[in-house]
């Protein structure tokens, strides 16, 4: 065998293709089995940039199945929650050109969170029902509330009350959550300081 | 522990502290309405105890600390709570907050007051127990509850006690004036701090722009009983910002406090002056915190001096004692120059925070030019006291990248406005940072929201899953069973049975018809 492949250098270099072929196939099989990843990891990815506020303004059935739909070559502009900053990561996930929210599915605004007339409640369970996030907490026939720092704001739960007695107000409202404005880039000020003297 | 040393950067502003000519203190007297936020601090606001139409003694407790920070609001002096409702407060934003609102009586009736007979007998949780009965908070500008500050005794081991008297900020004198008049106090209410944290050496540190505080402080040192043996107080050249809390402890110790850590993690507390006689009063005379020293200054006010001021008292009424004329254009700041915020109204109150209140004239302070481009000077990176580069963050918060803000450490920036100071653009870089540093902490709840909902979410999905395989598990089970029953039943069927039986008569009755 040994005098074989001396005799005969390009047999030689078979054999050793060979070998190594097959060495680095079992490698890849091994690996392939050991690491499979479960699912889309780019679905994935896409899923931890979304707001989570399965609202269903998109017109997927919450944040993981638009996901999907991006991941499959969707477009990225459909989650009003999540806003331009949101596409803007998506943009940057994926390489491609960001674009402006598409005012089909909403517009942007600020983050809300239902509140409940208490008084006004009948107790149906309808809301209740509604909520993606298991955030309204009551029973058949007894008062309904809703666990502020739960609820996403998805609106999902106002369509259904038959009272209308849910409100959705502005979650972060008050002095303790203002926050300093970024000021106007120099580029958009007069440069010379007696027009704005003037004004 | 005699050497001072040197901290990177810093500015030289105009430092204008004999305009309100310290050392000298005038009462501010009583308004005709205190107005008392029950926010004046860092964390939780305090609840109210009392109601509309109630009349309270001074000192009383309106409002109850909640949660471990937190600090309680008490009455400044006897009268009638006339109102609880939403007042302007003073807050760069110039929007407004809860207040409790109290008519003086003008017989400043106090209840008795009761302090602890002999601290050192005492452990340190009663007498922090105290302090937090007091209300107090820092007294230097950023309000953290004092008792909570003092819990880092819990968390690591504390050998030196910092009494802030640095006063870095221009035209503030209140702490220096404090130093003047009440130098005892301060090193009485400094003993009990180290007390209460264990701490060996108290240093007082005090620039070298102020040498009657620095002599008051050094005769009440030696006048002291002086039972810690390890009390010294530091003189070090002018420069500002050496009074930031972190800057303080490298001039004084040569340590660096790490990143994203605190004082407390290299065995160190600072406090400032104010706060020091306030446990004083707190602990050995048992009066809660409802008045502080404020600086009115400004040459748009005759009488610049330094108020003892009961707090609440509206802004208006300590300008209106300082002799105020107002310009065109005039701007108020609470605090300082440098680090203060303009008001958007006078009759804010004054607060446990409020230093100094500052109106300068359009010359004297001129508003800030527009801004222009970066040119990429530098001056702001060789100013910058925390060694940060302002310039790239100025960068990275225009392009919104928090990523590169935290890895250029944005969380430690002070805030100082050096950078802005030397800025030859006249860019507002600290407004960008505050900025930028608010928009991380809320991406990172939203962050964290997201991640709940994205839980709960999946959670209800399963649930809703697992109830419709149960339903349709339980149909199917109803289904089988019924069949199964049907099946067994089936050799019994009354009906069955019946049809059986005419069948059979049928037959018997053809059989017997063909017979016949």
């Amino acid at each position: 065998m040994l005098g074989l492949l001396t005799h005969y250098p390009l047999l030689t270099a078979l054999t050793a293709l060979l070998c190594l072929g097959m060495v680095f196939g079992a490698l890849l099989g091994f690996a392939s089995v050991k690491f499979r990843t479960e699912g889309n990891p780019l679905a994935e990815q896409i899923n931890t940039l979304l707001p989570q506020t399965q609202c269903g303004q998109c017109g997927h059935p919450g944040c993981r199945p638009y996901a999907q739909s991006i991941a499959d070559g969707g477009a990225i502009n459909k989650c009003p929650p999540g806003g331009q900053e949101t596409i803007d990561a998506l943009a940057n996930l994926l390489d491609i050109e960001s674009q402006p929210l598409d005012a089909e599915h909403g517009v942007e605004k600020e983050s809300r969170v239902a509140f409940i007339r208490e008084d006004e409640c009948i107790g149906c369970t309808k809301c209740i029902q509604a909520c993606p996030v298991d955030a309204i907490l009551g029973a058949a026939k007894l008062m309904h509330t809703v666990i502020a720092d739960e609820c996403t704001g998805c609106d999902l739960c106002v369509e259904p009350c038959p009272v209308d007695c849910i409100d959705m107000v502005v979650r972060k409202a008050g002095i303790a959550h203002w926050s300093w404005p970024m000021p106007a880039s120099p580029e958009h000020t007069n440069i010379i300081a007696t027009d704005k003297e003037a004004a | 522990m005699n050497s001072v040393h040197t901290i990177h950067g810093g500015i030289h502003p105009r430092e204008e502290k004999q305009l309100s000519r310290p050392g000298q203190v005038i009462d501010a007297g009583l308004p005709h309405e205190l107005i008392l936020p029950l926010s004046q601090h860092i964390g939780a606001p305090a609840e109210p105890i009392v109601s509309v139409g109630d009349h309270v003694k001074g000192g009383q407790r309106l409002a109850e600390d909640q949660g471990a920070v937190s600090a309680a609001v008490h009455a400044p002096t006897s009268g009638h709570i006339t109102a609880i409702d939403m007042q302007p407060v003073p807050h760069p934003s110039g929007l407004t907050n809860v207040c409790i609102r109290l008519t003086p009586d003008h017989a400043d009736e106090w209840l008795v007051l009761q302090g602890l007979a002999d601290y050192r007998s005492e452990p340190p949780d009663t007498v922090i127990a105290h302090i937090r009965a007091a209300g107090i908070s820092g007294l230097g500008g950023a309000g953290f509850p004092t008792a909570t500050k003092l819990l880092a005794r819990e968390r690591s081991a504390i050998h030196t006690l910092i009494i802030n008297g640095t006063e870095c900020e221009p035209y503030i004198t209140a702490d220096d004036t404090l130093m003047q008049v009440a130098a005892e106090q301060i090193v009485a209410g400094a003993e009990i701090l180290a007390h209460i944290l264990g701490a060996e050496t108290i240093l007082y540190g005090v620039e070298d722009n102020k040498p009657a505080a620095l002599k008051a402080m050094r005769e009440a040192l030696a006048a002291s009983d002086d039972a810690l043996g390890q009390q010294q107080v530091v003189s070090f050249p002018t420069k500002y910002p050496s009074g930031g809390e972190k800057q303080l402890i490298e001039i004084l110790t040569g340590e660096q406090v790490p990143s994203g850590g605190l004082p407390a993690d290299l065995g160190i507390v600072c406090q400032n002056p104010g706060t020091a006689v306030a446990v004083r009063d707190a602990v050995i005379d048992g009066k809660p915190l409802t008045d502080r020293l404020v600086t009115v200054t400004g040459r748009a006010v005759s009488h610049a001096s330094n108020y003892r001021v009961r707090l609440g008292t509206p802004i208006a009424h300590l300008l209106a004692l300082a002799g105020f004329t107002p310009g065109s254009r005039q701007r108020l700041i609470h605090g300082g120059p440098m680090m203060g915020f303009a008001l958007a109204t006078d009759a804010v109150p004054v607060v446990k925070t409020t230093n100094c209140v500052l109106a300068p004239t359009q010359e004297e302070l001129p508003a800030p030019p527009p801004a222009q481009a970066c040119i990429r000077c530098g001056l702001c990176a060789e100013a910058c006291p925390a060694s940060l580069l302002p310039q790239q963050l100025y960068w990275y918060a225009r392009a919104k990248d928090q990523e590169q803000l935290e890895k250029h450490h944005l969380f430690d920036c002070i805030e100082c406005g050096a950078c802005s100071w030397v800025c030859p653009s006249s860019i507002p870089l600290v407004q960008y940072y505050r900025a930028a540093k608010s928009h991380i902490v809320e991406t990172r709840d939203d962050k964290q929201r997201a991640e709940r909902s994205k839980g709960r979410f999946e959670a209800r999905q399963e649930r809703v899953e697992r109830e419709a395989a149960e339903r349709e598990r339980k149909r199917a089970e109803r289904k089988a069973t019924a069949q199964q029953k049907a099946a067994a039943s089936e050799a019994d069927d009354p009906v069955q049975a019946a049809i059986a039986r005419t069948k059979a008569r049928k037959e018997q009755a053809a059989q017997t018809k063909d017979a016949s």
